[in-house]
């Protein structure tokens, strides 16, 4: 057993920490978020030309052979540096069912330019009503032609208005909430029928609301097995679930050390509020906090590829639990901690605690993780 | 011991009913009820009508132009406005100072603003905090230096709600620097229109602007401005923050955001049923509505006790640490309830009212900024931890 990084991954480490450091000083996130496309373009060439965007994939699927635990690497220092840029949505999501899913056109047609940086993705899974549940889908294909027609809804699709190809989960066959039945569809941006409303999210990323009226298009748009989409989908998930662990103990390190500086600085009563006994355990708390979720988020890692259907969907649920539970009590701390400047929009604090926020609502909160845990470790 | 109003009680609520019913303006009701973003002139028409009929300053005695309600018609009147969505009343006049005026005040004081305040015909805010003196309240550094019949205002304040709006201020100035730190402050009443007063927005974390920082640079103020004593301010200051802890445990505002609350999970699916049919999210719920529960007896021992003639005890000093929490609480399962459709941020639909379109439910847009802006219960009023420093050594003598 060896819990430490291989040398290469050493330098994946540094190099995204140089990269958060030189791109992602908080008053420069500022700025990056307030642009058109809530991202910066030459950022993301920069990330296709370091490898980032290829480096999880095989090298048959004309990646660089790593997995999950470089995956581990960049996401948390993205979690430090509140990183904008659309990684989760094209890389993780949609890089990773292509590569799970697509045929050998579609990764040529796809992966290949992504790992390029010349193609981004959005997954359109959610509708009004699933709330955590992959399989309550409405939106239906129906065949038409050779093709299908696409019609319904889809909400909160991050990164759709800048995405190549949005990757749409669908009903093709069975009745609501049934799990066979699903297909996933790869659908151009721009195609006839798709309408967007854009907005930005509570953490500065972007999102939209898609609408469906009639999109046709190609049997060749099929990803995968037609009906039988929900394993695929559920992997994906689950990899995108500890992606965003590690986002988060990348986020809980950040702000557990600006409130540590902060405590230490900040002076009432003529001494900095540190030497409080109260704010000192409330601070070890936030720092064991942070310790289990990165033990937690390198236990989801290391267990991701398990050949054990219900031992990879355990290790992500107990992951997120952790992440949950950790993250709102570390955000919730840093802004007590910091008293009103905590509540403010100028530290970068709050900016932490709304994305840690925002992640543990993302596929599945603590409690919806909680109860897919229970399921499985019971029923064993 | 009973439970149940008295029929001269029951008759008073009913007239409170019937006079919110007929006075609350209709688009302020409903603005209140579906969380929007409420104006000056919103609370104003709101405040005026309860001025009117007296009952503005309902906290106040008889003899100071209150209503002389008795504890439990006070509970009654805070609990039937809260049903029926009335803003909360602005404290800053006729929670704080209207009282400090009354109590330390002198005669020409109390004529020249006790009737504006029963009125709300003047907007006032508070000048406490500053940005070196937060818990430590009493390490502020406004200095106030006399100048014949003026005083020589020279400093900052921050965290100064709504400020943007007021007409005058009160505030804590250091009137002696040599005196130790509680010593040397007076209690000051500034006009906001006084030259040399600049107010700079604070942006809070969910985006609004409530709360502002303020700026004297030489502003004149008469010594007629000062109330009580030179020096002796600090007496004021804890008058205030005793009469502050009062009702700030806000029971009928958690009573209606527990029943919001409800309303959206039965509005919210989870696997084709509504969510309040989860178990494990019903008990959240549950044990939340427990809380309150345990909060307003309390809060209700205490008013009983006050009835007797006696006055608030120690489990007084637990109201405004508890209510926080639940406050908080109320918006933390809110924001569960509405999961990932809470991630959309509208700030047209949240702080311009545009009549920008929700995304989702109308409820959705608000829960994530309401459940980031309520952090600031268990910091404002003296944090939490101030809080129960101040229990553990006054109650429990430690």
């Amino acid at each position: 057993m060896d819990l430490s990084l291989a040398d290469e991954q050493k330098q994946l480490q540094d190099a995204a920490e140089r990269f958060v450091r030189d791109k992602y000083a908080f008053e420069n996130r500022r700025k990056i978020a307030a642009t058109e496309k809530g991202f910066l373009p030459e950022n993301w060439a920069q990330m296709a030309e370091l490898g980032w965007l290829g480096m999880s994939f095989s090298e048959a699927d004309g990646g660089y052979g790593g997995g999950a635990i470089e995956t581990m690497i960049v996401m948390e220092q993205f979690g430090k540096g509140l990183v904008l840029e659309p990684f989760l949505p094209t890389v993780v999501l949609g890089g990773g069912m292509i590569a799970a899913a697509g045929s050998a056109a579609q990764k040529q047609a796809l992966l290949a330019p992504m790992i390029e940086g010349k193609k981004q993705f959005a997954f359109a899974w959610l509708e009004r009503q699933s709330r955590y549940n992959l399989a309550d889908v409405s939106l239906k294909a129906e065949k038409s032609g050779s093709g299908y027609t696409l019609s319904g809804h889809k909400g909160v699709v991050y990164n759709a208005a800048s995405a190549d190809d949005i990757i749409v989960l669908a009903r093709t066959a069975g009745g609501a909430r049934e799990e066979n039945g699903l297909t996933l569809f790869v659908v151009d941006g721009k195609a006839k029928g798709l309408t967007r409303r854009d907005y930005p999210t509570q953490d500065a990323l972007r999102a939209s609301e898609l609408t469906f009226d009639k999109v046709s298009v190609g049997a060749d748009t099929v990803l995968g097995s037609v009906d039988g989409a929900h394993p695929v989908v559920e992997d994906a998930v689950d990899r995108a679930i500890v992606a965003l662990c590690a986002e988060a103990t990348g986020c809980m390190d950040a702000i557990n050390a600006a409130t540590l500086e902060y405590i230490k600085t900040r002076k009432q009563f003529g001494v900095p509020i540190g030497k409080f006994q109260v704010l000192q355990h409330r601070m070890v708390d936030c720092f064991t906090n942070a310790q289990e979720a990165r033990s937690m988020t390198l236990m989801a890692t290391l267990k991701i590829d398990d050949k054990d259907a219900v031992v990879r969907r355990k290790a992500a649920s107990g992951a997120k639990v952790q992440i949950g539970k950790s993250g709102k009590f570390c955000g919730q701390s840093a802004v007590q901690m910091h008293g009103g400047m905590g509540v403010t929009d100028e530290l970068s604090v709050s900016h932490y605690f709304k994305r840690l926020t925002m992640i543990d609502l993302m596929f599945g909160n603590q409690q919806h993780h909680l109860t897919r845990y229970s399921n499985l470790a019971m029923a064993a | 011991m009973d439970l149940a109003f008295t029929p001269e009680e029951l008759k008073f609520a009913e007239e409170v009913r019937a006079f919110v019913k007929a006075n609350l303006p209709a688009d302020v009701c409903d603005k209140v009820k579906n969380g929007k973003h409420l104006g000056r002139d919103d609370y104003m028409r709101w405040q005026q009508a309860l001025g009117k009929k007296g009952w503005l300053v309902y906290t106040w005695p008889k003899k100071y132009g209150g209503p002389g309600f008795t504890p439990a018609e006070r509970y009654i009147f805070e609990n039937i406005c809260a049903e029926e969505y009335a803003p909360g009343i602005i404290p800053f006049g006729t929670k704080m100072v209207g009282p400090v005026i009354y109590t330390f005040g002198s005669d020409e004081q109390k004529q020249k603003y006790l009737p504006a305040i029963r009125e709300s015909t003047v907007w006032w805010c508070q000048g406490y905090s500053e940005p070196g003196s937060g818990s430590d309240l009493a390490s502020l550094r406004t200095r106030a230096e006399k100048n014949g019949d003026h005083y020589i205002v020279n400093g900052s304040k921050t965290w100064n709600t709504m400020g943007h709006w007021a007409d005058w201020i009160f505030c804590l100035v250091r009137t002696d620097p040599k005196a130790k730190s509680q010593e040397g402050i007076s209690f000051l009443l500034i006009d906001m229109k006084t030259p040399g007063i600049t107010v700079k927005p604070i942006i809070m974390m969910d985006g609004g602007h409530e709360v502002n920082e303020v700026f004297f640079d030489n502003v004149k103020v008469p010594v007629a401005n000062l109330v009580g004593k030179e020096n002796e301010g600090w007496t004021c200051a804890k008058f205030l923050l005793a009469n502050e802890r009062l009702g700030i445990a806000a029971v009928p505002q958690s009573k209606r955001g527990v029943e919001a609350l409800k309303e959206i999970a039965r509005a919210e699916t989870d696997n084709g049923k509504p969510l309040i049919a989860n178990q494990g999210f019903a008990e959240k719920i549950a044990d939340l509505e427990i809380q309150v529960t345990a909060l307003e007896f309390t809060e209700l021992r205490v008013l009983s006790q006050m009835a007797h003639g006696g006055q608030p005890g120690p489990e007084v000093s637990g109201l405004k640490i508890r209510g926080s929490e639940i406050q908080q609480r109320i918006t933390e399962l809110t924001l569960e309830a509405v999961g990932e459709y809470s991630a959309p941020y509208l700030p047209g639909l949240l702080w311009q009212g545009t009549n920008e379109a929700p995304v989702g439910p109308d409820y959705a847009h608000l829960a994530a900024p309401r459940y980031f802006n309520t952090r600031k219960t268990t910091i404002y009023g003296g944090s939490n931890e101030i809080q129960k420093g101040i229990i553990s050594k006054m109650v429990l003598g430690l």
